[in-house]
């Protein structure tokens, strides 16, 4: 690292950096150290240093979520001020910040626009996958397989190909007769209108009501259940570790996505592209765009501190099940 | 209360043929034990009737009506599932409500029909207790509880006591033919299993390959096989068959085995002539045949099994064919290795056709 780069960079982060390759060289060592110990020790040293290094990588990931918090309280000029302070944390918390991102800045507004397009979102995608993957899984209809390719296909298809369409698409929605007011360009129905079906949600539900006994399906239509309510009475239900991570999924990607309703919205600012605008307050308010920062991403910490099982099973899901 | 009949009912799976051109009627209050190896069609007849398969020819009849275009809801039938299906969300008063929250049935008369259903199977202290935090014999209960609790026309039932252990499975089986007693309804029940077939059935009608081989009570079958094969699948252990020529004797007939010249009884000389065969296969159940030194069949004794009660000795006969004697405990032991001669009575011989196992004479 030359010399010019490290007095480049913050030394708040140098130090940071330093202490990260500190702990670095000290599992290091101690993995090969671990080598040369006898079985039983050696075992235990591994363990030690997974934690180490898992420690870490955590470390790695929370320094910037830290850094924010920590900047959202802090006076404008102590934030700018180098050398940093160096407390963990300022005794004195300037909470203005927050007040003033929430009115002055309509962090207020943004959050509502992303709540109202996040559940748009997400019930959206719930009620078309719970609706595909029991098609897929339960029904019989020509084509079956190469429909549930298709649907899987596009999973690989990237939503910037797709872009300039959709965007088409919606402005001319916009002229639509009775609709068009709610589902054009600048609507709460163009930011989700796009979102609302995806092959991944139908191919994770349809795994859970795949591994659903047959027998169940049988029994219902002796007990005198339709389609309709043994989905919302049987298949629902014992499906609902699949269709919680579904909707976690789906709330932390609608939640977070930006380039969409950057183009589209004007007046119905979501949050992630309201921080944009906070940004272009004087820097003498700095604190206002981290305290926006944090509020925007308020909800997704408590979804995640709340859900953590269920995230993980989610990720694994398909694996299993293959 | 209804019978239910299938009348040339066929079902294909693609090149499968599931059920062969299956006629049977099961009479109102009757317990019918479909019965026959694994893949034999079974659970297919079952399912027609219940509606969840739909037939490829022919017509099902339920009480009057033919219901093939009837869904499974409104054929007033109710199953079994030998995986029990119960629905692993919902308690057990859940389970055994569920039918009759589909039909509408008013809240407080469904308490009602619930908890009779429970005290008629002793399910009473389980009600709030989800499926997974029962025992296999209390699930099995509460799917029964869940089929009895709408007073079904007709109970389907497929394999219910494979999933228990071979106690509770004697236990449970006298306790299903008192409930259908109680309940006065007719009852279709698949097993594979001959003991329970001949156990519970009125009557049992044994199913090979999707074709039906034979209908009747269980004793009728068992003492008039219709065929090889049923002859073979009833008994335990099987009907001994032993293959042997039918010759002329004095008049009469005789059938040449390995080693002797059985002279067969009055009774089936006549079929025998009509039949025109030669070749055939006699069979005997172990039951009647006697070691007896005047015996004219000899054999040498291969395995002696001792149950306790009684004994299975297994004799090879001249030509390899492997014989089973039931022999009472009281009765002195052959020694292994040992000759010993075989002996019956005329009457217990069954003769079948070796070209197509069908049953010579009376059947
Ligand atoms: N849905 C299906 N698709 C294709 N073939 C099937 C289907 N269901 C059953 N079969 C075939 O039909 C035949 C009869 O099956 P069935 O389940 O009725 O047998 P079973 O007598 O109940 O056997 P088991 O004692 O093993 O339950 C078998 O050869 C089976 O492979
Ligand atoms: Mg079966």
């Amino acid at each position: 690292m030359s010399a010019e780069l490290a007095g480049a960079l913050q030394p708040g982060f140098r130090n940071f950096l330093l202490g990260v390759a500190a702990v670095v060289t000290l599992s290091a060592a101690l993995a090969v150290a671990g080598r040369f110990v006898p079985p039983r020790p050696a075992a235990a040293f591994r363990t030690a240093n997974r934690y180490v290094l898992l420690t870490v990588l955590a470390l790695i990931v929370l320094f910037p979520i830290y850094i924010t918090v920590l900047n959202s309280v802090l006076q404008p000029n102590e934030i700018i001020r180098r050398p940093p302070t160096l407390a963990i944390w300022p005794w004195e918390a300037d909470w203005s910040g927050y007040s003033q991102a929430w009115d002055q800045g309509d962090v207020s507004s943004y959050l509502l626009n992303s709540a109202v397009v996040t559940v748009l979102i997400v019930s959206g995608q719930l009620v078309t996958s719970i609706l595909a993957a029991y098609a897929f899984a339960f029904l019989e209809f020509p084509l079956k397989r190469t429909i549930f390719v298709v649907f899987l296909a596009t999973m690989m298809v990237p939503f910037e190909v797709v872009f300039f369409t959709n965007l088409q698409t919606v402005a001319t929605m916009g002229d639509w007769p009775v609709v068009g007011d709610h589902v054009g360009l600048d609507t709460y129905g163009a930011l989700a209108i796009p979102f609302l079906a995806t092959g991944f949600g139908a191919f994770l539900v349809r795994q859970s009501f795949l591994s659903l006994p047959r027998d169940l399906r049988d029994a219902a239509a002796l007990d005198g259940y339709g389609h309709f309510r043994f989905l919302t009475r049987v298949a629902v239900p014992l499906s609902r570790p699949a269709i919680a991570s579904l909707a976690l999924f789906s709330f932390f990607s609608a939640w977070n996505q930006y380039l969409w309703p950057l183009v589209v919205s004007d007046d119905k600012r979501t949050v992630q592209v309201g921080l944009r605008q906070l940004r272009g307050v004087a820097l003498d308010q700095i604190n206002v765009t981290f305290a926006g920062t944090v509020l925007a991403a308020l909800p997704l910490f408590v979804l995640l501190l709340a859900f953590q099982k269920q995230l993980v099973r989610g990720l694994t899901a398909g694996a299993v099940k293959g | 209360m209804a019978r239910v009949v299938f009348q040339h009912v066929t079902k294909r799976f693609g090149t499968v043929v599931a059920v062969d051109d299956l006629t049977l009627e099961v009479e109102d209050r009757e317990f019918l034990v479909l019965l026959g190896p694994s893949g034999c069609g079974k659970s297919t007849a079952l399912r027609m009737v219940a509606g969840l398969e739909e037939p490829t020819e022919g017509e099902i009849v339920i009480g009057d009506h033919v219901v093939n275009d009837v869904d499974p809801k409104d054929r007033d039938i109710a199953m079994v599932f030998q995986s029990y299906a119960l629905y692993p969300h919902m308690t057990v008063a859940g389970n055994i409500e569920f039918p009759l929250r589909s039909r509408r049935v008013p809240a407080a008369q469904r308490k009602e029909l619930v908890d009779a259903a429970a005290s008629a199977l002793g399910l009473e202290g389980l009600l709030d207790r989800k499926p997974s935090q029962l025992s296999g014999g209390q699930r099995q209960r509460v799917a029964l509880a869940r089929a009895i609790v709408r007073r079904p026309q007709v109970f389907l039932m497929d394999e219910p006591l494979s999933n228990l252990d071979a106690k509770l499975r004697v236990q449970t089986r006298a306790e299903l033919i008192e409930l259908q007693r109680r309940l006065e309804t007719t009852v279709v029940y698949v097993t594979h299993d001959q003991v329970e077939a001949m156990t519970m059935g009125h009557r049992i009608a044994i199913l090979r390959d999707g074709v039906l081989q034979q209908v009747g009570a269980p004793q009728d079958v068992y003492a008039r096989p219709a065929n090889l094969f049923v002859a073979g699948f009833i008994g335990n252990p099987p009907m001994n068959t032993i293959a042997g020529k039918v010759v002329g004797d004095d008049g009469g007939l005789a059938v040449g085995l390995p080693g002797a010249r059985v002279p067969l009884p009055d009774g089936i000389v006549a079929a025998v002539r009509n039949a025109g065969v030669e070749e055939v296969v006699i069979g005997v159940r172990p039951e009647h045949l006697r070691l007896d030194a005047g015996g004219i069949v000899p054999a040498t004794v291969t395995v002696v099994e001792s149950l306790g009660h009684e004994r299975h000795v297994a004799c090879r006969l001249d030509d390899g064919t492997l014989v089973i004697v039931r022999q009472p405990s009281d009765q002195a032991a052959p020694s292994v290795a040992g000759t010993v001669h075989l002996a019956t009575d005329a009457q217990h011989l069954h003769v079948f056709d070796a070209a197509s196992g069908d049953r010579v004479g009376a059947p």
